[in-house]
């Protein structure tokens, strides 16, 4: 019984073209270095006139190595490599890493640190859903749109600066827990971005939502049905998209998200146009989850203050005790203890879910560790989704699937 | 939930063993039954997204020496994920796997990964081609044996190559486990550079001949 897969639409269309014109099949490389393929995709493709008869993407241009480096660097070390995956994303990258390596441990952090967790993912998300807005209009012509929403990511990099120290990559977690608590007066400062950026957000949202030139180039297009999305093991808003609840952060909570109330939106087409709108929706969800993080910040340690073999001790101690130094100093020269074990950590990030497979065999450096990006997954539904559309739908579809190649080729 | 999973499939399926996990329920599986109980699994069980699939190499001389991994998860039954591995067969160069493309068709982009940094043919994957490597790349990556500084092979496109007489060279290794060079004024010089355990350039290459080269 083998589950046949297609499109009908798109096969059916990509055929008929075929008969109607029968002009000479022309192939055409869009890539690796093209504005709206959002890094170094390269799609070769075959055009019919103007409609696709076939896709295949090009990816690795940007493969770097991350799982052959992490397999030759402690678990300390290789935060750094994780902002790179989804460069717009970088916290909520090290989050989903640091929290991959814990349940390796069987670590459980506090509930501070957790806390902490979640209010840089969920900016990290707002963040990366408005570059993803931004470049999605920038793709099918609204300009305007992405001049907004640069405005209010530079707010969250001032944000992101003030915590972790720098504004990109930010390695901001450590295995047990987080480099630096948060400062004095953070919070109110997010909080007060958060009260300033919801009306921003729907004058964003305003300038698309009901725009005739963008829903003229999405609705309708790159129609993903449920069972496909599932099939390709499509994640994240894409998924949501067309359809299927699967969020994680309410499936299987992680980092003490089941204490926090929201929403999961879900669209009904699976076009363009649904995916669109379920970024949006996410980013007030977000707020909202911030909003409520912040409210109930619980006091105490923002790391795993009984886990010697895996956090460094407070810099203080390590200047003036024996103990401490010698702590520090295994730490940093074989790196966080672990069991041997495999575990595989999933955590839901603004692309799609990011998964860690860890194979450890004890000591300080995995033995294998394999980066599950959503990115990668969520691409290699194009050469079936495609097929069939006009040239210029192809910018809306890969504007709409937002993707980031630095996740995508490792 | 979890341990029904691995009942019910031990079950149906009595060659199914358990795998030893730190998390989710895992199973081992003869290589010949994979795609029998990873569709037992979609259809039966309510798996129905293929989150990952990869492989593990157990080091040079291991047996077995390469190990499939499969992740999925449910959308139904929210946060049950079940973990499928199965030990490769074939030679150690050419290790087989049966491919689960007919099962998920999310499975071909990760199997074409798989054999990109591994070299596991999946046999009945209707395009196993290299995905993030170039096309002719010589070697498999990810395997133990291929070194972290990678080894010096010709540019993917001849006609470059031949103009410009430059070749894809290994990365510049300091040697050490991620240390600065001490007393290193040049600031690049001095720079951490990653752990190697072959060779440095400040000691002899090991003999390229010896790491298999992929044949046609």
């Amino acid at each position: 019984m083998a589950t046949e897969y297609s499109f009908p639409d798109s096969a059916a269309k990509a055929a008929e073209a075929t008969q109607e014109f029968q002009t000479e099949k022309m192939s055409l490389s869009m890539g690796p270095s093209h504005p709206s393929t959002h890094g170094v995709l390269r799609l070769q493709m075959e055009l019919d006139g103007e409609i696709l008869t076939k896709a295949d993407p090009v990816v690795g241009y940007l493969h770097r190595g991350d799982e052959k480096i992490a397999e030759n660097m402690t678990y300390n070390q290789f935060v750094p490599y994780t902002d790179r995956l989804d460069y717009l994303a970088p916290l909520a990258n090290n989050m989903a890493y640091a929290i991959a390596v814990e349940r390796l441990a069987g670590l459980k952090v506090p509930p501070r640190c957790e806390a902490i967790r979640v209010i840089t993912a969920e900016m990290a998300r707002i963040s990366a859903h408005l570059m993803g807005l931004g470049a999605f209009g920038l793709d099918v012509g609204a300009w305007s749109v992405l001049l907004y929403c640069l405005e209010e990511r530079e707010k969250l990099y001032k944000l992101f600066e003030e915590l972790t120290g720098a504004r990109f990559t930010t390695s901001y977690t450590r295995i047990g827990g987080v480099t630096r608590d948060m400062p004095e007066g953070w919070m109110e400062r997010v909080n007060a971005f958060c009260d300033q950026f919801l009306p921003i957000l729907e004058e964003i949202l305003k300038l698309l939502t009901r725009n005739k030139i963008f829903t003229d180039r999405t609705v309708g297009v790159g129609v993903i049905s449920k069972e496909m999305a599932l099939a390709y093991g499509l994640t994240g808003p894409n998924l949501r998209g067309s359809g299927v609840a699967l969020d994680l952060r309410k499936d299987k909570p992680y980092s003490g998200y089941e204490n926090y109330e929201f929403d999961v939106p879900v669209g009904s087409t699976g076009d363009c146009y649904d995916r669109y709108l379920v970024r949006g929706e996410e980013m007030r969800q977000s707020v909202r989850i911030i909003r409520q993080v912040i409210a109930k910040m619980p006091d105490g340690p923002w790391y795993a203050t009984d886990a010697k073999r895996i956090f460094a001790p407070p810099k203080d101690k390590i200047l003036t005790s024996m103990e401490e130094l010698i702590q520090n100093f295994m730490l940093v020269t074989e790196g966080p203890q672990m069991p041997p074990g495999e575990v595989y950590f999933e955590a839901e990030n603004p692309k799609g879910i990011l998964g860690f497979f860890i194979v450890s065999k004890g000591g300080g450096v995995p033995y294998r560790l394999k980066i599950r990006s959503p990115s990668f997954c969520n691409l290699s539904i194009l050469p079936k989704m495609c097929v069939g559309n006009l040239i210029s739908d192809v910018v809306a579809i890969l504007g709409s699937l937002d993707f980031v190649m630095g996740e995508c080729d490792r | 939930m979890s341990a029904d999973v691995t009942t019910a499939l031990k079950e149906k399926f009595p060659q199914v063993t358990d795998r030893p996990s730190a998390d989710h329920p895992a199973v081992n599986v003869p290589l010949d039954d994979v795609v029998a109980v990873l569709r037992y699994l979609r259809d039966e069980q309510a798996f129905d997204l293929l989150m990952d699939l990869t492989a593990v190499d157990w080091s040079e001389g291991a047996t077995p020496r390469f190990t499939v991994v499969y992740h999925l998860l449910s959308t139904t039954r929210p946060g049950t994920y079940v973990r499928v591995a199965a030990n490769c067969a074939g030679t150690e160069a050419e290790p087989v796997a049966p491919s689960v493309v007919s099962v998920w068709p999310a499975a071909d982009w990760h199997e074409r990964e798989c054999f990109d940094m591994f070299g596991i043919k999946f046999q009945g994957h209707p395009d196993l081609r290299r995905i993030l490597m170039w096309d002719g790349y010589p070697y498999h990556p990810l395997r133990k044996e291929f070194p972290l500084a990678g080894i010096e092979t010709d540019l993917p496109v001849a006609d470059i190559a031949e103009e410009t007489g430059t070749r894809v060279i290994a990365a510049p290794m300091a040697g050490g486990p991620f240390v600065a060079s001490p007393g290193e004024m040049n600031l690049t010089d001095a720079e951490p550079r990653a752990k190697d355990e072959s060779w440095s350039d400040r000691g002899a290459r090991p003999d390229q001949t010896a790491l298999r080269q992929v044949k046609d």
